[in-house]
């Protein structure tokens, strides 16, 4: 039985600027987030996978501007384009289906308020039938189910650490019982102690609950466990895509070889550490070719040339997809990336 | 409390400064305010009378400068800032009392208006960045950049001389006496127009601009982008989010400008003659009125320390992070 899809992102293209030469900060980007999984977005500073979220739920500031492609949702009533909606459609819609949590734990509630009006005012937005009662007896739940003491509705964000606010924001995303729950390196201003609690925290509601999340991290170590499937970006485009445990074992991607072997494994086998040579591209001046070839100890001729698209591996593994000529037909694979 | 405890005795402590120098200053400036007296009614004085006028300024040579400072803060308490000059033998004090009034009623007025109309624009347009609404920034500048005293004559050439709709100036109909009555107030009202209009248009472009600038700041902070992902009416993210953080400045910057209505005008009410503090002071400065200038130097220090403490219990109501005990 295939799994039923919940966010389908198509052909998704972003541009950063108006004018003669925009930036392209994503150029075509394609991925299927399928109900009750974990979707890991991964990649190096800057490769769009912030960029991704924010076009995806229509909340990228200029000058970003979406040139292309479609974002379906698929709600009680069937599929709808978010990129389509009216902005009536879309307020209905955010938060009821797509909630998100952040990067800035810090900055994420606004500090003048109260926590327990930030939670409730989502709630009161969309359930306008609800009342006040019951709204505070939801954000009380909310606060206890994510381990925070109900007292603390009555607390502004400042008295709160940024573990705590960050728990907040979790709960805040649970409030409406979203479908899809988009976390943006959500533990980036945390310490490791800290990151580890907020994850699992939300992997046990997503158990509980049962809806779909996004994870976008740059900390691949973290993604492989979590994860249920990983989208590898790199400069504005998606260079592999698989299930977690694949890419963690038989990277097919010289630039996923590379972000593997760049942090030290947890367990197995000791292995050395490398990084990948060279720094992130310049959006604004992309090699032709492959953007990776630059940096990439494969790279043969033809990837100054050719752009690789995302296809099967050489050998067509269910499930995965990879944009490397080094998969074309014809082609030996080295042995790192054979496995 | 500790907090107030702590700001209370902080504007005591401030009070005391500003009143002993206000003691201090003309005693050490050269001559005195007998002597001006003297000279202005050329010599026509007898001893006796510039003893007594000695004794009233509190100025007795013979007593030491301690007792003369205790005599000082007697009398201060007593409401009696000594006689002035101008207005020969008004206490000073019924001076103020009278002109204080019409600039407090009219500049207060007009500052709160100027305030308010300000900062909504600013909400405006620092929410619209971007769009038409930035050109008005321009216009705001400019009106920012010229000078009070040639906006008002302006008006009044327009308003008053080549189109006499509004009366070029003074705070009322000469033919009337001041009581509250409903001719009198009418034409109070009909007076202060142009005064109060020129007041807002030159300070309104501030608190514009100050708003649009904090308004754009604070949209890009994360809490709004989260108010926004929440799907909450537009109002209420540019409002409630988005303004209600960026008005933080605007309200201590407003709170202290209060300080400076009774003062600040000074120009306005020289403009159009109006009968407020700014026109006595200026009158007082001319005739080298050291107690109606003393007197009136002691009002406007009070109003600003006054300000200042409403700065900070508006800056504790609005923002939380201030409520903190230390």
């Amino acid at each position: 039985m295939t799994p039923e899809p919940v966010l389908e992102i198509r052909d998704l293209a972003v541009d950063y600027g108006y004018g003669a030469s925009p930036v392209h900060a994503l150029r075509g980007v394609s991925l299927t987030l399928h109900k009750g999984e974990v979707l890991g977005i991964a990649g190096e500073s800057g490769c769009g996978k912030s960029t991704l979220v924010y076009a995806a739920t229509r909340l990228l500031p200029p000058p970003g501007v979406i040139v292309g492609g479609e974002v379906r949702f698929h709600g009680d009533d069937g599929p709808v384009d978010i990129l389509r909606m009216t902005d009536q459609e879309l307020r209905a819609a955010r938060w009821q289906d797509t909630a998100i949590v952040f990067q800035g734990a810090m900055n994420s509630l606004n500090p003048v308020y109260r926590v327990g009006r930030q939670l409730t005012d989502a709630i009161a937005a969309h359930r306008p039938g609800s009342s006040r009662a019951e709204r505070e007896e939801r954000a009380r739940e909310l606060l206890t189910m994510v381990g925070i003491a109900p007292e603390r509705i009555r607390a502004f964000p400042h008295q709160l650490s940024g573990g705590m606010r960050q728990r907040v924001m979790i709960a805040m995303a649970m409030a409406l019982e979203p479908k899809v729950l988009i976390l943006d390196e959500p533990t980036t201003a945390l310490d490791v102690v800290m990151q580890r609690q907020i994850l699992e925290q939300v992997m046990e509601l997503r158990d509980r609950l049962g809806f779909s999340v996004v994870f976008i991290t740059h900390d691949v170590s973290l993604l492989i466990e979590v994860a249920d499937h990983i989208a590898i970006m790199y400069a504005g485009e998606i260079v592999e895509q698989a299930r977690a445990s694949e890419v963690y074992r038989q990277p097919r991607h010289p630039y996923s070889h590379g972000l593997l072997h760049s942090f030290p494994p947890l367990h197995g086998p000791r292995r050395p550490l490398a990084g990948i040579p060279g720094s992130p591209p310049d959006l604004q001046a992309l090699p032709s070719g492959c953007p990776f070839s630059p940096r990439c100890p494969e790279a043969m001729d033809v990837c100054t040339d050719v752009h690789p698209d995302l296809g099967p591996t050489a050998a067509a593994e269910p499930g995965r997809r990879v944009a490397c000529l080094l998969h074309t037909e014809g082609r030996t694979l080295p042995a790192s990336l054979s496995v | 409390m500790r907090f107030v405890l702590r700001r209370c005795i902080f504007y005591l402590v401030t009070a005391w400064a500003a009143v002993t120098v206000n003691f201090v200053i003309p005693r050490v400036m050269p001559g005195d305010p007998v002597q001006a007296l003297i000279n202005r009614y050329q010599g026509q004085l007898s001893t006796d009378a510039v003893e007594s006028l000695y004794a009233l300024f509190g100025l007795d040579p013979d007593a030491s400068i301690w007792s003369q400072y205790v005599d000082y803060w007697g009398r201060l308490f007593a409401g009696d800032l000594g006689l002035s000059f101008t207005f020969f033998p008004t206490p000073v004090a019924d001076v103020i009392l009278q002109s204080l009034p019409w600039t407090v009623a009219l500049v207060g007025v007009a500052s709160v208006l100027s305030f308010a109309v300000g900062t909504l624009i600013g909400v405006m347009i620092g929410w619209r960045r971007g769009t038409w609404a930035d050109g008005i920034l321009p216009v705001t500048a400019f009106l920012s950049a010229v000078p009070y005293f040639w906006l008002g004559l302006i008006a009044i050439m327009l308003l008053a001389v080549t189109w006499p709709v509004f009366p070029t100036s003074g705070g009322y109909d000469g033919g009337l006496v001041p009581g509250l009555y409903p001719e009198f107030i009418g034409s109070a009202l009909w007076h202060s127009i142009l005064p109060a209009g020129t007041v807002v248009i030159s300070s309104v472009a501030g608190w514009i601009l100050g708003m649009r600038n904090m308004m754009v700041t604070v949209s890009s902070e994360d809490y709004v982008t989260v108010a926004q992902a929440k799907g909450l009416p537009e109002r209420q993210v540019m409002f409630g989010y988005a303004a209600r953080n960026a008005v933080l400045p605007q309200v201590s910057g407003f709170a202290l400008s209060l300080g400076f209505i009774v003062s600040g005008t000074l120009v306005m009410e020289m403009v159009f003659s109006y009968p407020g503090v700014g026109f006595v002071l200026y009158q007082a400065t001319g005739g080298q009125d050291y107690p109606l200038m003393q007197g009136i130097f002691l009002i406007i220090t009070l109003a600003v320390l006054v300000a200042n403490m409403l700065a900070d219990v508006a800056y504790v109501l609005l923002d939380p992070r201030t409520r903190q005990e230390a």
